[in-house]
């Protein structure tokens, strides 16, 4: 929409390059203030964007009036806040990358934090155990969410079952992540007494945090299934339920993909509930109903908040961890990005 | 989010078939249904059963004499201090979170060039896959100790406010940090639901604006703003439910000591429901586990009622436009 650099009768507006410009300016002038007034990065930001405003709306305002200045101080405004909500993403990833390449090497991974104390050691165990925990949850979650999302979208719909479930699967994308783990331990402290921490309490805390995310994208997958496709299903005598399987599910199937890896993108990096549920170890536990096991995400809270002494190893462990968890969720994110664009249904 | 469209032609032909006597239910039909909505009522009981075993856990604290439960006051003078804190931190999470996010929806819907608008929006959604252990390590070593000229700035110069009483903290691991990694959190879930609902706006109604000789913020104001209000509001509770609950950034940031104060920048805080359990948990037992849990179901009350509003804010909007 280019409509504000449209010249109305006589009315007399900026040239086009007016913003750029302006722009421009701001950050020489920030720059300047950076690399030789010696001034921090914030201050210099600020700065470049005064400059920009204090050259751009006086002049807007003197040649083309109080509205469209008034407009130019909005797309300043909106431009503004985007850069700045961007800048907490790129120092947080600037700081991850930055402490965490430190121990990023190859004992990070060939080691567990059996009889380490000090320098050394390596995440292997709670590599270990976030790929069963993860994949417990995973193999849990997927069934139930896309069966349920099959029967919200080809059976149940418009009925009173079909409208409860649905909204109280939305409900439950609500359940703060730490109250999952309070219910895993309520459920397993019934049965085995209190205190108790198995991996598999961790997978059942999470899966009642993935299935509601599993659930919408899988409906919403169906929901874009051409009718035609259906309906020519059910002309050539074939039952519904062979129809779902062979027609259906097929069609949405690497949108269902993008979506279940990004329920486990949302998951795999959840701390709180394994806190209460899964505890902490330090050797290597690939049985999930073995006691205790390590992850990611603990383990990376934990080396940073009872570090030992001296304190550098333990920190350096724990952004090597964090950045480790960024590494698999960016990834995850992105493969589940390709998936959909490369053979997703298209849409629109 | 509707899953009823009354011109699908699915349910026509659902319809008709159902005049005609039904389609004859093969077992393979009935299996998978079966199957389908035996899936669908097992998260009906999860449901029902995390409030019930979070109760039966819960039940020891609350029948508990008072000077049985930490801090030998009594549950509710346990839990109440948690709750001022866990609100406390979301609603100063959203009031920094909206007005940003209301300004980055409009950006990517409306401002920001066509062709590269969808890349920066999935830039922002970005800021949501980060796990919130890693936002916790990056406030404290990061906004904590950079937010400490700032904090004394605040106490000195609008130190009358009570938010800014201080005396501000030396280590900057204060309730503003932790508001501020909050909003940071919830932006993303806001911003998509506001920039959803922004670009559905009818072109009819923006282009009636431009042709009357709006400017594109007038048409912004009358046409798209008015559209996406109960959007922005409906995404707002969301944030503000899913600010409630999170753990561990507040764990990590902040420097917690159980008063009650409305100062922000000060090195005594109140802590949240969430961020007590994950410190005490781990090292509780007995009676203390069952009034952890008891808190954790209050919190679970809270974030229910929050997220039911939400809810009810869109279905309505979603009835009044026939979807």
């Amino acid at each position: 929409m280019s409509t504000s650099t449209m010249a109305w009768g006589d009315h007399r507006v900026l040239p086009t390059w007016a913003p750029a410009a302006a722009t421009g300016a701001g950050v020489a002038v920030g720059l300047l203030a950076f690399l030789a007034g010696g001034v921090s990065l914030i201050l210099a930001a600020i700065v470049a964007a005064a400059v920009t405003t204090a050259a751009l709306i006086p002049w807007s305002l003197a040649v083309e009036g109080s509205r469209r200045a008034r407009d130019r101080m909005v797309t300043l405004t909106v431009t503004g806040a985007f850069a700045l909500a961007v800048a907490p993403l790129i120092s947080l990833l600037y700081t991850v990358v930055s402490k965490g390449l430190d121990r990023f090497d190859a004992t990070l991974f060939s080691e567990s934090m059996r009889n380490v104390v000090g320098n050394g050691g390596g995440v292997q165990h709670a590599i270990v155990g976030t790929l069963v925990i993860t994949g417990l949850a995973t193999l849990a979650s997927v069934p139930i969410g896309v069966m349920t999302a099959i029967y919200l979208h080809e059976y149940g719909r418009g009925g009173k079952l079909g409208r409860a479930i649905s909204f109280f699967v939305d409900v439950m994308t609500g359940i703060p992540s730490i109250v999952a783990g309070l219910f895993a331990y309520a459920l397993f402290a019934l049965i085995f007494g209190p205190g108790v921490r198995l991996g598999v309490m961790g997978a059942v805390a999470l899966s009642l945090l993935m299935i509601p995310i599993v659930v919408r994208s899988t409906e919403e997958m169906l929901r874009v299934v051409p009718h035609h496709l259906r309906e020519a299903s059910y002309g050539l005598g074939v039952p519904k339920w062979l129809t779902i399987v062979k027609v259906v599910l097929p069609t949405a199937f690497a949108g269902i993909v993008t979506g279940c890896m990004l329920a486990i993108a949302r998951v795999v990096g959840e701390t709180a509930p394994l806190l209460i549920t899964t505890g902490a170890v330090t050797s290597v536990n690939a049985n999930p109903f073995g006691g205790r096991m390590e992850n990611l995400a603990v383990f990376a809270y934990n080396q940073y908040a009872n570090p030992g002494v001296p304190r550098d190893p333990y920190i350096a462990r724990a952004w090597a961890a964090a950045l480790t968890l960024l590494l698999i969720v960016m990834v995850l994110n992105l493969v589940a990005r390709l998936v959909s664009a490369r053979f997703g249904v298209k849409q629109r | 989010m509707s899953a009823t469209s009354a011109d699908n032609p699915a349910d026509a032909t659902r319809a008709a078939i159902k005049h005609h006597g039904g389609v004859p239910q093969r077992p393979g039909d009935r299996i998978f249904g079966g199957a389908a909505k035996g899936a669908g009522i097992g998260i009906l009981v999860v449901l029902a059963g995390v409030a019930i075993f979070l109760l039966i856990e819960a039940w020891p604290a609350i029948t508990a004499a008072a000077e049985e439960i930490p801090g030998r006051e009594g549950l509710i003078d346990y839990i109440a201090p948690l709750a001022f804190g866990t609100v406390l931190a979301a609603v100063l999470a959203a009031i920094i979170a909206v007005p940003f996010a209301v300004a980055i929806a409009l950006f990517v819907s409306h401002y920001a060039p066509r062709r590269i608008a969808a890349g920066l929006g999935y830039v922002i959604d970005l800021l949501a896959a980060v796990p919130s252990v890693v936002y916790g390590l990056w406030g404290v070593s990061v906004l904590a100790p950079a937010s400490r000229d700032v904090n004394t700035w605040l106490a000195d110069n609008l130190g009358f406010l009570p938010f800014f009483e201080g005396p501000a903290s030396a280590t900057g691991r204060t309730m503003l940090v932790a508001g501020l990694v909050l909003a940071v959190m919830i932006l993303p879930i806001i911003t998509a639901i506001a920039r959803e609902v922004f670009s559905q706006t009818p072109r009819a109604h923006e282009e009636a604006a431009l042709a009357l000789g709006a400017t594109r913020w007038e048409m912004v104001r009358m046409a798209v703003l008015p559209f996406g209000r109960s959007a922005v509001i409906s995404g707002s509770m969301l944030g503000l439910g899913r600010a409630l609950g999170e753990t561990m950034a507040v764990t990590i940031i902040l420097s917690v000591s159980g008063v009650v104060t409305f100062n922000l920048i000060s090195s005594t805080n109140p802590s949240t429901i969430a961020a007590n359990i994950a410190l005490d948990f781990p090292e509780s037992s007995g009676i203390a586990i069952n009034a952890l849990i008891a808190s954790g179901l209050v919190l679970f009350a809270i974030t229910l009622v929050v997220n039911m509003a939400a809810r009810a804010v869109i279905s309505r909007r979603e009835a009044k436009e026939g979807r």
